[in-house]
């Protein structure tokens, strides 16, 4: 903007402020039109500039030209307004760029974000965790054994005799060459996670407190379902005075903590032979809340576990290496549960070899 | 199994709930219902229900209508009448039947009746109310000829086995013994089967007649000629019918009750059922029946030991009920004698002091013990009547020793983008033998699930490279994942498990946005990620190398040029790097497959790293770059330990920034921007000091045979 200092032929008081009041207004307009940096920087210097500045020359003009008694009248007039040049550059200084300079910086924020993709546990490790937590809170270690176990811990032990028809509902993957081996050595897949709690038995005094997550094998074929491949918590619990209704109360919390406080829990009698009395546990429909649905087939119950007292014949076994585990002393209760029935239930799946495929759009939905 | 109500009503006719609140009471008393199904009660014909059952393997007494009827007679409070068939008088014999229980360790007990002058042809209802045409109507089950449906009505009604000889087919008489090499028996399924000297056979005096427990024979089976009959029913040993089973392939209904325990008392009871409905279409009785029997088979059978049963420990398994009132002597004797025991109080006077001998029932061979008979009153009492209780808490918590190593590995990965996966335990021979770590240590199976699940994988990056492939066919091209298994080694005797760990990457970064190339995973980026792995311990040294191919110590899945073995503290931890190119295109895979293992075992032998703080300097710190040109058999690791080697305090980081090749440099080199960091921990650096140490990097480098790019 150019601005013109014209000469002053009057100097009284009302020429004097038509003039100053003139330049303000410019000094006004031309601050209001900074739009960047350099604007600023030739504002200072158009007006504060020290040789051409236009202060300057109303100083080296006006004030020259003056006669002595106006002199007095002009100063305060040159000081007012100078001040008002520089309360303009400094507001034009510390405003920052103009609303006009920002929006030419404009981007699409609807844009998708960018994003560093996170790797998802597996469900079923989610699950065994979640599970393994819930009876940690309630004072379980935890405790693990071999895939490939004996024909002794895997069956005898666990009160499945040679011969025992029970022995046929549980096709059983075994390592070859033991046919010349004694039975009770002979190496196989476990075919549940059982037979850590006669590990653990062997291994410590009562009383004992421990959850067993593991892998475990069948030769079962593969279906929606079923598959060779999948996973139990096992879990035990013995000491003086251990009851049924201890059972009852601990899978009960458990099964509220891990379903919701609403869930119910109703058990009845089964039969394992290394639990006796043996329960199946059922909760109450977690789809429905038990008013049947296609989940639940129409029964408003899921069964979900098995478990029951310790066979007082396990617990002679156990008491071959550690005599505390006298039947007519100690009682305990032991619980076991598939985990892919658990995660497939709990998150939707309904093909249990998805869980085992390694497919990444399948997996990347637990991110 | 299939149950009618309509059957369960006739021996209970004061059922007092309907069938679907029977089916309920049932099911929670362990015999359980599976399905209902309305057969219609219109007409006041009253056909009540079928119920589909599913009874556990221990309850086979219970899998026919009478033991369903006894269940239901416990849970009502009910009497059950005794089962009783009347039969005609018969007529004398000079000459009974011949019956001989040669092996007595394996037949308990043996009854032959003879009927003469019967005849075979559809069978009549026999007396009112107990209708075959009926029953076998609603069963769906059809009907053949009266010998068929006599011993199937006895099977569904008691559950007993029994068979039925053409009697002038047996030459002499009946032994129940093992079979000799050689013999042959053709049994009613038609096929000749040589019999095993161990088998237990009922033959005549002259040859085998047919498995016993098992399956009768074809020679001495009914016909439409068949005039004379002899009515078997006996009692084998479980083991002794299994082992013949088993060996000869079969599983019949037969079978399947012997092996879990037959009544011993029930074959008098099936045979005059199964006479009976012979003879209501003609014949009579000759002499009285044949009941060989084997003293010591019954007293492990029906005249067992009476087992001592207490109160104060039918309350210590079973603790608090709902009702405050709790187990009382009055609801176990309620239950077992219900259930058929015989109670003889042996207990002391006062309430809780009450101990029973208990008789056991014959047909409940599970009952054995104390805990049998305290599971017989938690069941019948009812599981749900039992309070929750909470046990008082025990010791501390234990985690597993390596839990927290493993949730560190697991976090990293997860962060570096991977996700988890879980692989098959097994791999094919051909598979174990390429990524075997050490050679001829894989375990196979005796009966694998396939050929290709042949073996206990060794290394999990066999089914790592399956998992890729699956995403690559599958045209899921990005593809980041990891597994934490167990692998195995070791022989048939004795089987070592180590937990590992895979990853496999193919495809982009793990990045994501629209503003940015993707771009493609290399080599170094599966090296970042094992490096921070390893970081996450508490290591002395971390090195990677690499061996010329004519070592073989390279292993075969992996790229000989472009893989790297990972040393942990002197230890191998494991390989990675690209997958042999030849590995790939047998698998079919066009893009370069990034994949490793690690040998966590050796990893968790390591504590986590624990992070210390150190002060960070106030001072300011100083960045230099030096721009080298290297001949290409240069490698970082030489410029990083010249480097490394002045140890000059105030150096405090150091990295390649960049490499690059460019067209001015000579053939055979490249260029390195390498980043220098200089800061004191005490002082603002003089730059006298940092012309020194400049000088100092570039002559250390400069010995490794770098040059300055002018």
């Amino acid at each position: 903007m150019n601005i013109e200092i014209p000469n002053l032929t009057a100097f009284d008081e009302a020429a004097l402020d038509s003039a100053f009041v003139q330049l303000e207004r410019q000094a006004r307009a031309a601050a209001a039109a900074l739009d960047n940096e350099a604007a600023v920087d030739g504002f200072k210097l158009q007006w504060l500039g020290r040789k051409q500045g236009l202060l300057n020359e109303i100083s080296g003009r006006w004030l020259k030209a003056a006669p002595g008694e106006a002199k007095k009248l002009l100063g305060v007039r040159f000081n007012a307004l100078k001040a008002v040049v520089e309360t303009l550059l400094d507001e034009a200084l510390g405003a920052g760029p103009t609303d006009a300079a920002l929006a030419r910086e404009a981007i699409d924020i609807t844009l998708p974000g960018t994003r560093r993709l996170m790797g998802a546990e597996h469900p079923i490790t989610r699950t065994l965790n979640e599970i393994v937590s819930v009876f940690a809170a309630l004072g379980y270690s935890v405790g693990v054994g071999p895939e490939v176990e004996t024909d002794y811990y895997n069956f005898e032990s666990m009160n499945f005799p040679p011969g025992h028809p029970a022995r046929d509902t549980q096709d059983t993957l075994v390592v070859a060459g033991q046919e010349r081996r004694p039975q009770r050595d002979r190496l196989l897949m476990r075919t549940h996670t059982s037979p850590v709690q006669m590990r653990t038995m062997e291994s410590q005094p009562p009383p004992v407190r421990i959850v067993i997550p593991g892998k475990v094998h069948r030769n079962d074929a593969a279906d929606a379902t079923h598959s060779p491949i999948f996973h139990q918590v096992e879990g035990l619990c013995v000491d003086t005075n251990i009851t049924f209704s201890d059972l009852k109360g601990t899978l009960d919390h458990a099964m509220k903590v891990l379903f919701g406080s609403a869930v119910k829990t109703r058990f009845f009698p089964s039969f394992f032979p290394f639990t006796e009395p043996s329960a199946d546990v059922q909760i109450s429909c977690i789809f429905c809340g038990g008013k049947g649905c296609r989940k639940c087939k129409n029964s408003g119950w899921i069964e979900l576990l098995g478990c029951g007292m310790v066979d007082p014949a396990v617990f002679a076994f156990a008491a071959e290496k550690q005599p505390a585990y006298d039947p007519k002393k100690i009682s305990g209760f032991a619980f076991g549960m598939g985990v892919e029935r658990i995660a497939m239930m709990k998150y939707g799946i309904s093909e249990i070899g998805s869980l085992f495929a390694g497919d990444m759009r399948f997996l990347g939905q637990f991110a | 199994m299939k149950i009618l109500t309509k059957w369960l009503r006739a021996y209970l006719p004061g059922l007092p709930v309907d069938d679907a609140r029977l089916a309920e009471d049932l099911t929670l008393r362990g015999i359980a219902v599976e399905g209902i199904y309305d057969l219609g009660s219109g007409n006041g014909s009253g056909n009540g229900s079928l119920f589909e059952m599913d009874i556990t393997t221990n309850r086979v007494d219970a899998m026919n209508h009478y033991g369903v009827a006894r269940e239901a007679a416990a849970i009502y409070g009910l009497a059950l009448p005794v089962l009783d068939f009347a039969l005609p008088e018969f007529r004398p014999t000079a000459k009974p039947f011949s019956v001989r229980i040669e092996a007595e360790d394996a037949c308990g007990r043996f009854t032959a009746r003879v009927l003469r002058g019967v005849t075979i042809g559809p069978s009549r209802d026999w007396f009112a109310g107990a209708e075959v045409a009926t029953y076998f109507g609603l069963l769906e089950q059809k009907q053949i000829s009266n010998a068929v449906d006599a011993t199937n009505f006895a099977w569904i009604a008691m559950g007993q086995p029994t068979h039925v000889f053409d009697l002038d087919k047996i030459e002499g008489g009946i032994v129940v013994r093992r079979a000799r090499k050689g013999e042959r028996v053709k049994t009613l399924d038609g096929v000749e089967r040589t019999l095993d000297p161990e088998d237990l056979i009922i033959a005549d005096h002259l040859k085998p007649l047919g498995l016993a427990g098992v399956m009768g024979g074809w020679d001495s089976m009914i016909t439409t000629e068949t005039k004379n009959v002899l009515v078997e029913a006996a009692w084998f040993d479980p083991v002794a019918v299994r082992r013949t089973a088993r060996r000869h392939g079969l599983h019949t209904d037969a079978s399947h009750r012997f092996e879990r325990g037959a009544d011993f008392n029930a074959g008098h009871v099936a045979s005059a059922l199964v006479s009976s409905i012979l003879l209501a279409n003609g014949g009579w009785i000759e002499g009285d029946l044949v009941d060989a029997r084997v003293p010591a088979l019954e007293a492990r059978t029906a005249n067992r030991k009476p087992v001592e049963l207490k109160l104060s420990e039918v309350r210590r398994i079973l603790g608090a009920t709902v009702d405050a009132e709790g187990i009382t002597a009055a609801t176990v004797e309620g239950v077992l004698i219900a259930l058929g025991c015989g109670l003889a109080t042996c207990g002391g006077a006062a309430l809780d002091n009450a101990a029973w001998l208990v008789t056991l029932p014959s047909w409940r061979l599970d009952l054995e013990r104390e805990i049998d008979l305290i599971e017989e009153v938690a069941r019948v009492y009812g599981y749900n009547r039992f309070a929750n209780t909470l046990p008082a808490f025990g010791e501390g918590v234990r985690a597993l020793p390596w839990a927290a190593q493993e949730s560190e590995v697991r976090r990293t990965l997860l962060a570096a983008g991977f996700h988890e996966a879980i692989g098959s335990t097994f791999c094919s021979a051909a598979e174990a033998a390429l990524t075997a770590p050490q050679p001829g240590l894989a375990v196979p199976l005796g009966n694998p699930l396939s050929e290709e699940a042949g073996v206990l994988r060794p290394s999990p990056v066999a089914g790592m490279l399956a998992m890729i492939a699956g995403n690559l066919h599958r045209d899921v091209s990005d593809v980041r994942l990891f597994e934490l298994g167990t692998v195995f080694s070791g022989t048939t005797e004795k089987v070592d498990e180590r937990p590992a760990l895979s990853f496999g990457a193919v495809g982009t970064l793990p990045e994501q946005g629209a503003l940015h190339a993707a771009r493609a995973i290399e080599f170094h980026d599966v090296k970042g990620v094992v490096e921070q792995v390893v970081g996450r311990f508490h290591a002395r040294a971390v090195l990677f190398d690499h061996f010329p191919a004519e070592a073989g110590l390279t292993p075969e899945w992996l790229h000989p040029y472009r893989a790297a073995r990972v040393v942990v503290d002197g230890m191998t931890a494991g390989w990675f790097g690209q997958l042999h190119p030849r590995v790939a295109a047998e698998r079919k895979l066009k893009d370069p497959v990034l994949l490793g293992e690690l040998y966590l075992d050796r990893l968790y032998k390591l504590p986590l790293r624990q992070p210390i703080a150190r002060e960070i300097s106030r001072f300011q710190p100083v960045r230099r770059d030096f721009s080298l040109v290297l001949d290409v058999s240069i490698t970082w690791e030489k410029i990083d330990q010249a480097v490394a080697g002045l140890r000059i305090p105030e150096l405090v980081e150091w990295r390649a920034r960049e490499v690059f090749r460019d067209a001015k440099l000579g053939a055979g080199e490249y260029a390195l921007l390498l980043g220098a960091t200089f800061q004191a921990a005490d002082r603002t650096l003089r730059e006298e000091e940092l012309q020194e140490f400049q000088s100092r990097v570039v002559e250390a480098v400069g010995k490794v045979g770098a040059r300055l790019r002018s």
